[in-house]
């Protein structure tokens, strides 16, 4: 499926985009979105629209269902996290279709990540690598989430809870937390080796922007007359 | 139940006959005078006709019967084509209000449905409708499509005459017919670019809609409420991300077309409100049912002669019964409005108070208000096989749903134990938390990550929200308390307090003493 040539890959992209926007309730779309969940797959590039409008074609046409590609759905949903993409995707696929093992599993992922049991996502990961590694990028992304929700939680964080949710130790971790150093702002500190997270308005409560006081001149002109 | 007389009446109520060529006198006068109305374009006196004259004729000569035929009337009424078409869609909808509708006849409201958008799309009516009825049609067209699917789901006890006419008539309420319908509605009017357009101008919304140019309002304001009926299909479905989609040409926080009609405004909400829910967007939930609801109480006073009354209040009841969900997954103290906050105490106040417990007791009150207050899912498609065994799957669509939105709920559990928590610390040692919460360190740390996790929701622009009323942040191995104080409005509070005194001051000087 991989095209190595950039402009019709391009191309196919935005018809694809544009049949969804325009043409969105027609069946006959359909082998063009299941192509493109594969272009989504080996290109890295992912797109909820289309993903929803698929998974309503199949809705509306069970016997015309790819639990293949509903799979591969699913696991690009995962790697979107922290958005709720994956559960929007599970609305739409039927309860029997769920309780196939490989949906199962899915579903397990889903909610250790949704819990942020990192070590149990791990550990189960690593029992569907078949599934999993049929998707590139896929390790970054859940790597990304976890960065992103210790960022939310913490301001120093212990390097064994970063690497527990990063997966990663020793000489890769080391790897892992320079490259955040220099590309989003981490540090380490000097004794005990926990990771000083950068700082944002949910681990530092004093940057939250307080919209609250102010008050517009049009209140403030009605009592002119009064104060006058 | 289905038989070759299409005029069948409803399951044995009746005693004498019904003559659907017998066309009382009140009939006659009414379908003429509306014929008259509406080709001279006289929108009020149309408006009356259908809220009024349509209700007290049926509640007089038809309470369970239909109205006469459409080709009983066709010659007081010049055998208009269009006014048929208008005239059948009345009485469908009559029919599915009072009656029970038969196969034969459910198709055939399809098949009506589909002439007169035709004849709107084609863009050949130079008519001027009241926006409720144009509504009333958007609204009443999803209505029967959701009751199809729910009556073909039940396989049953259909009989081989029904299974037959399914068969054969594979078209009628067809999911992709009926999506196809709405969006060509919204494409053919050009409504998203007028709405666009209007930004600058107001000049639809401060119309109400209607052309006062001489033109039709009819293709235009079709195409603005099929927006909602795909709104509301896209629920129906499952599909809240798409339906917010469909939705977001219309600005809620603004009054508009939608508002015009009440059954549209709540309509709006209604899915607007259940689809953010679902979304995990609580707060945007909160936030708009409490409009509404505060709307609802003070204007449902003058709703009460209205045919769509009861409508009205069942919807305020279940939006009060989201409100309690969304409350609970997401508690806010300041973003309800007293009179609200008081009517839920009243229904709620209680159940709220088991739901925050973490027990099964607590699952069945989620389970039991999410089943009062959800939209009736459908599954859209036909039955692959109309063979033995014949199995009902009415139910599948709703089950999902609820299943999906109880297990959100399950993972939410424990958060309400740590709120309790952090409502009384201002910092605390993860080892000694972890410790009153009878869970390992570890175990603390997760449950502290879903905490964030699920109080942290992405809105619509890809953002990052935070909803928690308490949050934290953790150094290391300390727990350090945040509680979002509510923006004391010291500004407001003083531009009250100036014009009161100065009200009572002037009272004081009126007073004269002798």
């Amino acid at each position: 499926m991989g095209v190595e040539i950039q402009s019709p890959q391009e191309q196919s992209s935005y018809t694809v985009e544009q049949l969804v926007a325009v043409n969105p309730f027609n069946p006959e779309i359909l082998p063009d979105l299941e192509n493109y969940v594969n272009e989504q797959v080996t290109s890295q590039t992912y797109s909820l629209e289309a993903n929803l409008c698929l998974l309503r074609l199949y809705q509306f046409e069970p016997e015309r269902m790819n639990t293949h590609i509903v799979a591969r759905i699913l696991v690009k949903a995962l790697m979107a996290m922290p958005t709720p993409d994956f559960s929007l995707c599970l609305y739409l696929i039927p309860e029997r279709v769920q309780m196939e093992e490989q949906f199962k599993a899915l579903i397990v992922l889903s909610h250790y990540l949704e819990t942020g049991r990192f070590q149990q996502f791990w550990d189960e990961a690593a029992k569907n690598r078949h599934i999993l590694e049929a998707v590139p990028g896929f390790e970054q992304a859940i790597q990304a989430y976890a960065s992103h929700l210790l960022s939310l939680s913490y301001q120093k964080v212990p390097r064994s809870v970063l690497a527990e949710a990063v997966n990663m130790d020793g000489a890769s971790l080391d790897k892992f937390i320079e490259h955040q150093v220099t590309s989003s702002g981490w540090i380490v500190e000097k004794e005990g080796g926990s990771i000083v997270l950068p700082q944002n308005e949910f681990n530092h409560p004093e940057l939250k922007k307080n919209t609250g006081e102010n008050v517009p001149l049009e209140h403030i002109a009605r009592i002119f007359p009064i104060l006058g | 139940m289905a038989s070759s007389n299409e005029y069948e009446e409803g399951p044995g109520e009746r005693e004498s006959g019904y003559d659907p060529n017998m066309v009382p006198d009140s009939v006659k006068s009414f379908v003429s005078h509306m014929y008259r109305h509406i080709r001279d374009k006289n929108v009020y006196e149309i408006h009356q006709m259908c809220e009024t004259s349509f209700q007290s004729i049926s509640e007089r000569l038809f309470k369970d019967t239909p109205w006469p035929s459409v080709e009983a009337i066709a010659p007081y009424v010049d055998n208009d084509h269009v006014f048929c078409l208008l005239y059948r869609e009345m009485w469908f909808r009559h029919l599915y209000a009072r009656l029970s509708p038969t196969l034969k006849q459910r198709i055939d409201s399809y098949d009506n449905y589909c002439s007169l958008f035709q004849v709107v799309l084609h863009g050949v009516v130079n008519m001027q409708l009241p926006n409720q009825w144009l509504w009333d049609m958007v609204d009443e067209f999803v209505y029967q499509f959701q009751s199809f699917c729910q009556f073909r789901a039940k396989l049953k006890n259909k009989t081989e005459e029904e299974i037959a006419l399914l068969r054969q008539h594979d078209k009628a309420w067809n999911v992709y017919g009926v999506l196809n319908f709405l969006q060509a509605l919204v494409e053919k009017s050009c409504i998203i670019q007028i709405l666009e357009h209007d930004k600058d101008g107001l000049e639809f919304t401060e119309t109400d809609g209607y052309d006062f140019s001489g033109g039709s309002n009819v293709l235009k304001v079709l195409g603005y409420f099929s927006m909602v009926g795909l709104l509301r299909v896209h629920c129906l479905l499952g599909d809240y991300h798409t339906a917010l989609k469909w939705l977001q040409p219309i600005d809620i926080t603004q009054p508009g077309v939608y508002t015009s009609v009440i059954g549209c405004h709540i309509a709006t909400i209604y899915h607007y409100g259940f689809a953010t829910l679902m979304l995990r967007r609580y707060v945007d939930a909160v936030r708009e049912f409490n409009k509404i609801l505060l709307y609802i109480f003070k204007t449902k006073q003058y709703h009460q002669k209205s045919p769509q009354y009861e409508q009205l209040l069942k919807k305020n009841e279940q939006m009060y019964a989201l409100l309690a969900l969304s409350l609970s997954l997401c508690p806010q103290t300041k973003l309800v409005d007293e009179s609200v906050n008081s009517q839920l105490r009243d229904k709620y106040g209680e159940k709220m108070m088991r739901m925050l417990r973490s027990d099964d007791e607590a699952f069945g009150i989620y389970d039991e208000l999410f089943s009062y207050a959800c939209p009736k899912f459908i599954t859209p498609s036909a039955p692959p096989t109309f063979e033995e065994p014949l199995v009902n799957y009415n139910q599948d669509a709703y089950r999902l749903q609820l299943k999906m939105f109880l297990y959100e709920v399950k993972q939410q559990q424990l958060l309400s134990g740590v709120r309790t928590f952090l409502k009384v610390y201002s910092s605390i040692s993860l080892a000694k938390l972890a410790n009153y919460m009878e869970v390992d360190e570890p175990t603390l740390r997760t449950i502290l990550l879903t905490y964030k996790h699920k109080t942290h929701s992405v809105d619509s622009d890809g953002r990052i929200i935070s909803n928690a009323d308490i949050d934290f942040f953790i150094n290391n191995d300390m727990i350090y308390v945040v509680e979002s104080k509510p923006a004391k409005r010291y500004g407001d509070f003083f531009l009250r307090q100036i014009a009161k005194l100065e009200g009572v001051i002037n009272d004081m000087d009126r007073v004269k003493l002798e």
